[in-house]
């Protein structure tokens, strides 16, 4: 049977919007993914569904959609898979399908897969033992129930699949597993069974690869200088086979690289156990796989072995924790370290005076090292540095008066110090990140394909 | 032929985060390398190397079909993505800082010949 190609041009939300339409274009893809959702996206999307019922889905996509318009007519077999849809599919999807029947496209039908959002029924699953305990601490969700803005379940490939199966031409998601995007649409080409484990595993490897975007194609390559034409990276995509293995490459002409390096580095990102991957879909044996260079920027990826997928599903909650905020001000030498770390501990003494106390805060001085704290022990001393500071409370007051101690250090420390021309920082409200597992059965996905 | 001294010289790496975790892929260049790493590279010598951001612990994995191994670091990131105050909440920067580590011990010139 014919590999089918499927193509990621967004890694997150924020990625580079003309990444899905120069893949599209160029890739002559049969399925192209876009991939919105980071942990705390879905708290912020949310809020944003709380205050317009209308809202709440990754808006990004919309532009994209409507730029892609003229692709779809030139490839009309060209399906689009994304979890965009984000806290409100729905609305996502019914505003695609107004720019599709704009563009005269209303006759693409559009695949709307929900079910993920587990907050309406929270204190019903608390209710009848579902504890929600964070896999980190063990505590209960109990301790923070009443700050939860958002609990969903990453849902697996079955409900995608479902909905190409009804005839969707684009299929908007809600939370769904990353690899889930690539695993569907292949497991539907070739027909496969839920219990395909190997199979499965090697398209939970392909989707794992690609859903970064352009981080196997060199982005964050060591050697990133022997990519060429990074500014013009392509993104990836792979031709997976129904044996579970596949190539992995990217479009003629753009820049980057593809080969076992890049490949490699991915393979391992954001890994725990290589030899037990988990998702929705099934367990995966990343060491079981080989990478065999297969021509110009092109990796073959060997079948991998798989086991069978747990009985449940992630689910990521976040609940409010207070306030944040980071100043940052630059600071030359001599004594460029010493000078930054005095204005600090100052900016910190004179809120303490006036009796503001934030629960936690952090100074820190970029330039030597600050990105890991205390390691490189044996960094030269730099001439210019950038001094940060940064606090979090419970209380808003605390941290918007801390935004206002910045500037002052401008004429009233060492002398040097500069920077400080866009304002007074931003205070942010903070989502904290409760990760959980709830059991597959009392998750219902669901399935609606738009007339 | 170059110095043989840092991580760097034998490996290249990738990091990134899960919440208040990190992990590091480390991968070497070749199979002596992976052999030095194997043997050098453990989750003690990891864990002493960051000491400073007090991870609750450390753990090894190997994944010998790449020539890698992957390192879990646990509660490294000072609250993660989310709460921590620091500049790099998401560990992106960690595999960097590891390729630095000076190796010791040195590897003996002939199987450093092997290494690169």
């Amino acid at each position: 049977m014919k590999p089918i190609r499927i193509g990621n041009g967004c890694g997150f939300w924020g990625d580079n919007l003309d990444a899905p339409i120069l893949l599209a274009r160029a890739g002559r893809l049969d399925v192209l993914t876009l991939e919105y959702l980071a942990e705390l996206t879905m708290s912020i999307l949310a809020l944003q569904k709380e205050r317009d019922p209308d809202a709440g889905f990754a808006a990004d996509f919309l532009d994209v959609l409507e730029r892609l318009t003229p692709i779809l007519k030139e490839q009309p077999r060209l399906k689009i898979i994304t979890n965009a849809g984000g806290m409100n599919p729905h609305s996502c999807a019914r505003k695609a399908r107004a720019i599709l029947q704009g563009a005269r496209l209303g006759y693409k039908r559009i695949g709307i897969v929900s079910g993920d959002d587990l907050l309406p029924r929270l204190d019903e699953l608390l209710a009848s033992g579902h504890a929600f305990t964070n896999l980190d601490t063990t505590a209960p969700l109990t301790t923070v129930r009443e700050r939860v803005v958002s609990a969903n379940a990453y849902l697996g490939a079955a409900p995608i699949v479902e909905a190409l199966r009804q005839g969707a031409d684009i299929v908007v998601t809600g939370r769904v597993a990353d690899a889930s995007l690539t695993v569907a649409p292949t497991a539907h080409a070739f027909n496969w069974r839920w219990d395909d484990w190997h199979r499965l595993a090697g398209a939970t490897v392909a989707g794992h690869l690609i859903e970064c975007g352009a981080q196997v194609t060199g982005g964050l390559w060591c050697h990133w200088q022997d990519a060429k034409d990074l500014a013009n990276v392509g993104y990836p995509f792979v031709d997976m086979s129904d044996d579970g293995g596949f190539t992995i490459s990217k479009p003629e002409g753009s820049g980057g690289a593809v080969n076992l390096e890049t490949v490699s580095e991915q393979l391992l990102y954001e890994v725990g156990d290589p030899a037990a991957y988990l998702t929705p879909d099934v367990v995966a044996d990343f060491t079981s796989v080989q990478l065999h260079h297969a021509g110009p920027d092109r990796v073959q990826v060997s079948p991998a072995r798989g086991q069978p997928a747990t009985g449940t599903f992630k689910a990521s909650i976040a609940y409010r924790d207070g306030f944040q905020a980071s100043g940052t001000l630059v600071i030359l030498g001599p004594k460029a370290v010493a000078k930054a770390q005095a204005s600090g501990a100052m900016l910190i003494e004179r809120l303490r005076r006036i009796g503001i106390v934030p629960e936690r805060h952090h100074i820190e001085v970029l330039g030597t090292g600050a990105c890991v704290p205390g390691v490189l022990k044996d960094a030269p001393e730099p001439v210019e540095v950038v001094l940060r500071v940064s606090v979090q409370d419970g209380r808003r007051a605390v941290v918007e008066r801390f935004t206002k101690e910045l500037a002052p250090l401008v004429t009233s420390g060492p002398p040097g110090v500069t920077g400080y021309t866009t304002g007074r920082p931003p205070v942010r409200e903070v989502f904290a990140y409760w990760p959980a597992l709830v059991d597959k059965r009392v998750v219902t996905p669901s399935v609606e394909v738009l007339a | 032929m170059n110095e043989v001294t840092r991580l760097s010289d034998i490996a290249h790496a990738r990091s990134g985060d899960k919440g208040n975790h990190a992990n590091i892929g480390v991968l070497a260049y070749t199979p002596a390398g992976y052999a030095w790493l194997k043997e050098y590279l453990t989750a003690d010598v990891v864990a002493e190397y960051f000491a400073t951001m007090k991870p609750s612990r450390v753990v090894r994995f190997e994944a010998a079909n790449v020539l890698g191994l992957n390192f879990m670091l646990f509660d490294v990131l000072a609250g993660g993505a989310s709460q921590s105050l620091r500049i790099d909440t998401q560990g992106k920067t960690l595999a960097s800082a590891l390729l630095q580590m000076p190796l010791v011990p040195p590897p003996v010139l002939k199987s450093l010949e092997q290494m690169l």
